[in-house]
Order: structure tokens, then C-alpha cells, then sequence
């Protein structure tokens, strides 16, 4: 615990002096709506609850939480 | 949710400047404590090593939805409007509904060979604030059946850090249910209703690798507290003074769970301008159920035909809950032992295939819309149970020899995205 907070810490205050290795214009690539995690937010968000209303599994799956209301 | 982060990045790039950016990606999870939590939401707000931040995409979504798979069907709409507002603000509202019809197995148990209807109606409503480098997040969601109501409030933060390199975002949402029961009761009869409270602690962290790559990993705790059975389901025991050699009593759930889930996924651009996207999720609760999935997905546009084609492969298991039984040695005397028999707590795998096509409208073919395309998802899910068996079986000769269930859904995504 107490490394991790120190190492939040550590990144915090150094962040401003990193330099990024991946350049803004060299992210062409990254930047490309086939690069995105989630293209359509309303389509993942159902397909999320299918998942969620028939497995045990739950959250981190990348979107928002919230309740399904689903029995 | 679609990322800000790459739009941020395109519009950059649009701009030829090295702005940073921030994503959104909203409430990530995480194990190590409420005060870990704290401490980064005061760290991230004072936090300047930032450039601008960009809010999400103003666009509607328009989407038709529909499950078929184990006797239910269940389809409906769902509609997405999403606007900013001053160039700090972005609200949007979301309006879904599930209509059911059908009669799967677990209907089949408790009731016999019955078709029911039903409908869950869910508002959601939402704020995105950008403010210097920072955006926060506020959403309040409600959904409503007859016989069960949840109420769900969230807050996210998120910033970049390290020349737009890495995302850090933070999550927390408090829902709250009203549980009860369709039933006829006699007069003078108190009709069930019972609550339930879900508080999800999240966090994320997405880290740009290579001009080609990007991963991201997310950590969610889920504490559950209150009724968290299913108020019709029942579980069965063995009875040998009744012909099919078990009886039913009510299932009973311990009245709290607590869940931890983590998950990492990459993205990575092929050199034909394609991508590949690989994810694994990992889950252990306090009920004993261990659960993974990985999923493998392919994008690739052909960009002659404004098209974009998606395929996927997903691969999901888990263990069973400590006080899952099919069917149990005996009635629970006193009602004090906890029991299900849901299928979702048995071990089981489920098996996914998927296909997707995107067409992009040719620019202005709508007028007031920047762009607009049609899209149509297609997944098939098989699922296969270890535990759980179909009582239907009727070459079984006793109660317990019956085979596994099992049964195979498909579900459909059709919607309208316009971006404007």
C-alpha cells in the first residue's frame, strides 16, 4: 500500500517533466476510430448487459457501472 | 464508451499542435481502498501537467435490440443523444427498454410450460464537465419493472498524464433496488418487498505503448448489501414421496457479496490498416465463484465501400457459487442454509461468436448531420453448463441423472449513429 501511494505520488509530481516517446503527430495510427476501445457507447452498453444479466462476472469490462434492475 | 482520448489524439493531430488530452473513460475499479481512491481524485484535480482536454462527440444513436435464446425473447429500442454544451459541458440522455416474452427453464421449474410478458424501462441521464485539464463525470440512471425499481448515481474523474501517454480515471456509484414480487395475495396479506444497495469502487489506466499500441487495465470492486435473491426462482431437493422425485423450496442468498474484477486490453494497428483488439477479464467473489473471459476481436474497414467489417471470438468460465446444488439431499429444514440452484451460479462456459458491419452515409446524404452510418451486429452464444440440469429430461430415470443444459441465444444490434 504504501509503495503504491508513494509511487502515485512520485508520477504525480514527475509527470511534467516526462517526454512523451510517442509524438502528437506521430499518432496518426492511434488516432483512428478503428483504434477505439468502444466505437459505439450504446451498442457495447447492451451487449455488456446481455453478458452481465446470464454470468457471474461483473465490472471492469471498460464502460461506466451502474444497475441493470434486471431479476 | 468511445474514447475521448482518440479523438483527443485526432484532433491534435488536426491541429498540429501537441495538445494533451484527456480521456473520459470513466469509473475504474480497484481493490487497495476507499483511501487510495481519495487521495488520487485530490491528486488528479491538482494535477498540471496537462494540455486541454477534449469532451465526447455530440452524436444520437438510434439502436433496436434483440436477445433469443433459452424460451425468452427480449428486444426493444434504445435511444442516445448526446450534446455539448459552451465547449465545457457535455449532457446526454439514454432511453431503453426490454420487452419480454418467453417462458425459459427456470419459469419452466417453479410454474410449468407458461409464456409471461414483462417490461424494463430504463432513463438514464449524464453530465461530462471539463474544467483546465480535468473532466468529471455525473450520471443518474432509473430503471423500472413491475415488480422491481433501481436507481443508480455515478461519479468519474480522469486525466492524462506524461504527454497525453497515459489516462488515469476514477469511478464510484451507489445504486439502490426495491425488490417484489407479483404474487395474489389473501386479504390481510403483506406483499414481499425487500432493498438492495450496490456501491462499485473503479479504476482505470490506459498507457499509449507505441506509435501502434495501446493497452488498458481496469480494477473494480462491486460490494453488494441486502436481498440479492430472486424473489420467484426455487430450488429443488430430493423427495421421493412425490412422482418426479423432488420437491421446491425457495432459494435463499447470503445478503451481501463482495466482488473483486479485474480486466486488460490492448489494441494494436496492423501496417493494412486493420485492427486487432484482445481482452481478458478475471473475477473472484466472496460467494467462491471464480470467472475469466478472453475475447479476440478484428476490425477492418474497406474504405471503397465506407465500410467497416468486425469479427470476434469470445471464451467465458466460471465455478460454481459454495452453496450451489442442482438439486439438494434435503428439504432446508428452518430455512437457515443458503441455497440456489440459479443457473448463473452453477460452473458453466459460455462460447461467442460475432459479426459486425458498419456503413458510413455518404457526407451531408442527411442534412444537419456531419456523418451517419448504419450498423448491424450479429453474436451467437452458446452456453454450456457443468452443474445445472434440465429437469425436462425425459429419459432421465431419476431426479439428478438428467442431462446438462444447455442452449445457444442469438443477438441482434441494429442502430443509426449521426454525428452532428
Amino acid at each position: 500500500m504504501k509503495f503504491i501511494l508513494i509511487m502515485v505520488a512520485v508520477l504525480t509530481v514527475s509527470g511534467c517533466s516526462v517526454t512523451p516517446w510517442v509524438k502528437p503527430y506521430e499518432r496518426q495510427n492511434l488516432a483512428d476510430p478503428i483504434m477505439a476501445f468502444d466505437r459505439d457507447p450504446v451498442a457495447t452498453s447492451y451487449l455488456n448487459h446481455v453478458f452481465d444479466a446470464r454470468e457471474a462476472m461483473r465490472g471492469a469490462d471498460g464502460s461506466s457501472g451502474g444497475g441493470c434492475g434486471c431479476n | 464508451m468511445t474514447s475521448p482520448l482518440f479523438r483527443g489524439l485526432e484532433k491534435a493531430l488536426l491541429a498540429k499542435s501537441s495538445a494533451c488530452t484527456l480521456d473520459i473513460d470513466r469509473a475504474r475499479p480497484h481493490r487497495v481502498g476507499v483511501a487510495l481512491w481519495l487521495l488520487c481524485i485530490v491528486v488528479m484535480a491538482t494535477a498540471h501537467n496537462g494540455h486541454a482536454a477534449v469532451l465526447p462527440e455530440d452524436r444520437v444513436d438510434v439502436l433496436y435490440h434483440s436477445y433469443d435464446g433459452g424460451g425468452a425473447e427480449i428486444s426493444g429500442p434504445s435511444v442516445l443523444v448526446r450534446k455539448g454544451v459552451a465547449n465545457t459541458v457535455s449532457v446526454y440522455a439514454n432511453y431503453y427498454v426490454d420487452e419480454v416474452t418467453g417462458a425459459s427453464i427456470d419459469v419452466d421449474l417453479v410454474a410449468g410450460a407458461t409464456t409471461y410478458q414483462e417490461e424494463r424501462t430504463e432513463y438514464s441521464l449524464g453530465l461530462d464537465y471539463l474544467y483546465d485539464k480535468t473532466i468529471m463525470s455525473l450520471s443518474y440512471s432509473s430503471s423500472t419493472e413491475n415488480d422491481y425499481e433501481a436507481e443508480t448515481v455515478s461519479f468519474g474523474i480522469s486525466q492524462d498524464f506524461f504527454g497525453d501517454l497515459t489516462n488515469v480515471s476514477l469511478g464510484f456509484s451507489l445504486g439502490n433496488d426495491t425488490v417484489r414480487r407479483n404474487e395474489d395475495l389473501d386479504p390481510g396479506d403483506t406483499p414481499f418487498e425487500d432493498e438492495a444497495e450496490h456501491r462499485r469502487y473503479s479504476v482505470g489506466i490506459s498507457q499509449i505503448l507505441t506509435k501502434s499500441f495501446i493497452l488498458a487495465l481496469n480494477f473494480e470492486t462491486v460490494v453488494d448489501e441486502g436481498y440479492l435473491s430472486n424473489p420467484y426462482r426455487q430450488v429443488r431437493f430430493v423427495d421421493n414421496s412425490v412422482a418426479r422425485g423432488f420437491s421446491l423450496e425457495p432459494e435463499l442468498y447470503p445478503r451481501t457479496r463482495n466482488s473483486d474484477a479485474y480486466g486488460i486490453r490492448g489494441m494494436y494497428y496492423l501496417p493494412y490498416r486493420a485492427s486487432l483488439r484482445a481482452e481478458y477479464r478475471a473475477l473472484s467473489d466472496s460467494w467462491g465463484i471464480s470467472a475469466d473471459s478472453v475475447e479476440l476481436r478484428y476490425i477492418h474497414p474497406i474504405e471503397q465501400l465506407n465500410l467497416t467489417l468486425e469479427g470476434k471470438y469470445r471464451v467465458y468460465d466460471q465455478t460454481e457459487a459454495n452453496f450451489f446444488d442442482d438439486l439438494f439431499p434435503f428439504r432446508n429444514v428452518n430455512g437457515v442454509e443458503f441455497r440456489a440452484r440459479d443457473k448463473e451460479m452453477s460452473a458453466f462456459t459460455t462460447d461467442t461468436i460475432g459479426l459486425g458491419i458498419s456503413y458510413e452515409l455518404p457526407p451531408n446524404w442527411i442534412p444537419f448531420m456531419e456523418k451517419s452510418s448504419i450498423n448491424l451486429y450479429w453474436d451467437h452464444i452458446q452456453f454450456d453448463y457443468e452443474q445445472f440440469r434440465d429437469h425436462r429430461d425425459p429419459e432421465a430415470l431419476e431426479a439428478g441423472a438428467e442431462e446438462f443444459y444447455s442452449f445457444n441465444a442469438n443477438v441482434i444490434r441494429f442502430f443509426f449513429s449521426f454525428w452532428y
